[in-house]
């Protein structure tokens, strides 16, 4: 990768006209804009589209919208999306079958050209979220050939975090706030007055080209340094943290505490934390067939855990109880999550916190179990 | 057309034939339309596609060359669809999927296969594969426990594999008044079965409760957890390890499973709605 190493600094024109530039090449360039009082991820045509000027405040089942008077544009945390919806949309067709007169099936494959996009904005934490869902869905055996298209096909340009939520955790797990590869390009935003600026490093040749393109100046080292400052200070600044031990141990060790009661207690199992996960990737098969009755198409849509249908089985689900539930998305996201896969399954990004409609945390429960298993009884079996 | 990925886009298959086994289960044989799927070990399992209906995990009672014998017991929407099927109708299959029994790593040993109602179905392949090389293995038990008689599935191949060497033993929970066999949990099947702990290797299929019971008696008679496999169940959605549904704790049943070792299982079945 001769990108690795370019950089440059580039002023609010020349967000702009990354923008452009990366449409004008034929992406789809999906960026934070605000609608309907929250920072979404939505395609972007220009540099007015982006939230200049707005920050959020997040805690624990809250998101609100604030002004910043210093106009940064990426100095907001994770908005209600992430990049997943893109990657591994909510629904989607993967093949159809018709009935031929003579009772033979024909199956088709679906397989639409991908789209091939540009996503602006990326977090260290969901730059890493992406990687972790590679590897669910691309690394395996079996490969799911459309989400592999599409991720192949994406570039990938990332913000450092110098804004930092309450509800953030990256630092805990060892996943930001600094951006340490797996883009095409990375920015870090300096909204100094009258020089608001970006330095931009490529991480790519396909990254170091688009660059190359946009009005720049040489990087300075006063830009650099403040910008390396920042995304340090930020490491400093989470809101929240996760217990000091080894998550996936404890997961395993704290299997029958009673600490799931109490969450259970408080769980809607609504499942919105799983929706807004960018790591969670369970999905669901649905068939369906047309009013000719002789073409059937099988969907594949986003599934929660939380669902009581999900583990069904004959003789009934298999997890019945809250209580069951929330342990099994906490301890596959914090522990079983390394068995299958080789790494966490949380980034820290704290989406699940903000979106829980009564405020569940994870970082609370995971302290808690640390607390109880300090406090208790010893280690409760369940080797890997 | 079909893709050349067995796994993720189903094969047409055709049936071929069909067999009432008990009044809700039905052997179905299927043979391909076209392409053949890449072959099945014992103990693997099939996504298996009921047009518009939906697709479910089905072990094969039956390898043959190119066909595939399914024993399918009508409790769902598409176990339902399945079972309904009848010689001319096509399905889609796809696979293979997951583990296997893995008999070639018991060679020399006694082998222990123990069977809960419609769980011979995948035990059969196993025992047919073992009887066609009897002198690779030890004795050959093969316990079958069912509710009552008319329960049995592949009850007309125990006389033959009786001849060809396996010591088979039926019990029932439920006798009818036909029945002169045993009475009672596959369990107490066990103290009559000939097999050397320190040199066995035992197989078990059948619903969860079954399979810990028998798994640990085995256990408590010395057999060692890894020497006890056994194959659990849990939903699947893709087979492929992308719809999470089949886990069991660090388990992707569908990848890891669904043969795993009495060493792994017992851990994870021990802990209450995991």
């Amino acid at each position: 990768m001769t990108g690795d190493g370019t950089t440059a600094v580039i002023g609010t024109d020349g967000l702009d006209a990354l923008i452009r530039i990366l449409a004008a090449r034929g992406r789809t360039v999906i960026g934070p804009t605000v609608r309907e009082g929250a920072i979404v991820l939505a395609e972007i045509a220009g540099g007015d589209d982006l939230p200049y000027g707005w920050g959020v405040e997040l805690e624990a089942g809250h998101y609100r919208l604030r002004p910043r008077e210093d106009g940064a544009v990426f100095a907001h945390s994770a908005g209600p999306q992430s990049w997943k919806t893109f990657l591994h949309p909510q629904r989607e067709r993967q093949w159809a079958v018709d009935r031929q007169a003579d009772g033979a099936l024909v199956v088709t494959e679906d397989a639409p050209p991908p789209p091939s996009y540009a996503f602006l904005g990326v977090r260290p934490c969901d730059l890493r979220a992406i990687g972790v869902q590679d590897r669910v869905l691309a690394g395996g055996p079996h490969v799911d050939s459309r989400y592999r298209a599409r991720r192949e096909r994406a570039f990938l340009v990332a913000a450092e975090c110098t804004e930092p939520g309450a509800t953030c955790f990256c630092t805990s797990m060892g996943t930001g706030p600094a951006a340490d590869g797996g883009y095409d390009l990375a920015l870090t935003e300096v909204a100094e007055d009258g020089d608001h600026r970006f330095w931009v490093r490529a991480g790519s040749d396909d990254g170091a080209s688009v660059l190359a393109e946009l009005p720049r100046r040489p990087a300075d080292e006063e830009t650099e340094s403040t910008a390396r400052r920042s995304v340090a200070a930020a490491a400093d600044r989470m809101g929240r943290t996760m217990p000091p031990v080894d998550l996936q141990l404890l997961m395993r060790e704290t299997l029958h505490a009673d600490r799931w009661n109490d969450v259970a207690s408080r769980c809607l199992t609504c499942g919105n934390c799983t929706m807004a996960c960018p790591t969670c990737f369970c999905t669901t098969a649905e068939d369906v067939t047309d009013l000719t009755g002789d073409h059937a198409e099988r969907w594949r849509r986003w599934e929660s855990c939380f669902d009581l249908e999900f583990s069904h089985l004959p003789g009934g689900p298999v997890r019945e109880s809250g209580r069951s539930r929330y342990r099994q998305w906490a301890t596959h996201k914090l522990g079983t999550w390394y068995d299958q896969f080789g790494s966490s399954g949380c980034v820290g990004c704290g989406r699940c916190i903000v979106w829980c409609p009564v405020g569940i945390d994870i970082t609370e429960e995971a302290h808690a179990l640390n607390a109880e298993r300090a406090a208790g009884a010893g280690p409760d079996e369940v080797p890997s | 057309m079909t893709s050349a990925r067995p796994a993720l886009t189903p094969f047409p298959y055709r049936v071929v034939g069909r067999t009432e086994e008990t009044p809700d289960t039905a052997e179905i044989v299927l043979e391909p339309v076209a392409s053949a799927l890449p072959r099945f070990l014992p103990g693997q399992f099939a996504m298996v596609y009921a047009f518009g209906v939906g697709d479910i995990p089905l072990s094969l009672s039956g390898i043959g060359g190119s066909r595939l014998t399914h024993t399918v017991r009508a409790v769902g929407a598409v176990s339902g669809a399945l079972h309904r099927l009848r010689p001319g109708e096509t399905v889609g299959v796809r696979g293979p999927l997951g583990t296997g029994w893995d008999l070639p790593t018991a060679a020399g040993h006694d082998l222990v296969i123990v069977a809960g109602g419609l769980g011979l179905a995948p035990l059969r392949p196993l025992i047919r594969t073992a009887l066609a090389r009897p002198q690779g293995y030890g004795r050959l038990n093969v316990l079958i426990g069912a509710r009552t008689p008319a329960d049995l599935v592949c009850a007309r191949d125990i006389d033959g594999w009786r001849t060809a060497g396996a010591r088979v033993q039926v019990t029932v929970d439920r006798p009818d008044d036909a029945w002169q066999g045993d009475v009672g949990v596959v369990t107490t099947l066990l103290d009559r079965a000939g097999f050397d702990v320190d040199n066995a290797t035992a197989f078990l299929c059948g619903p969860e409760v079954m399979m810990r019971a028998t798994a640990r008696d085995l256990a408590h008679r010395g057999l060692a957890p890894e020497r006890i496999r056994v194959s659990l169940e849990r939903t699947m959605h893709c087979g492929t390890g992308h719809c999470g549904h089949c886990q069991l704790g660090p388990l992707l049943l569908c990848r890891d499973g669904p043969v795993v070792t009495w060493a792994q299982a017992e851990p994870l079945l021990s802990v209450r709605e995991l």
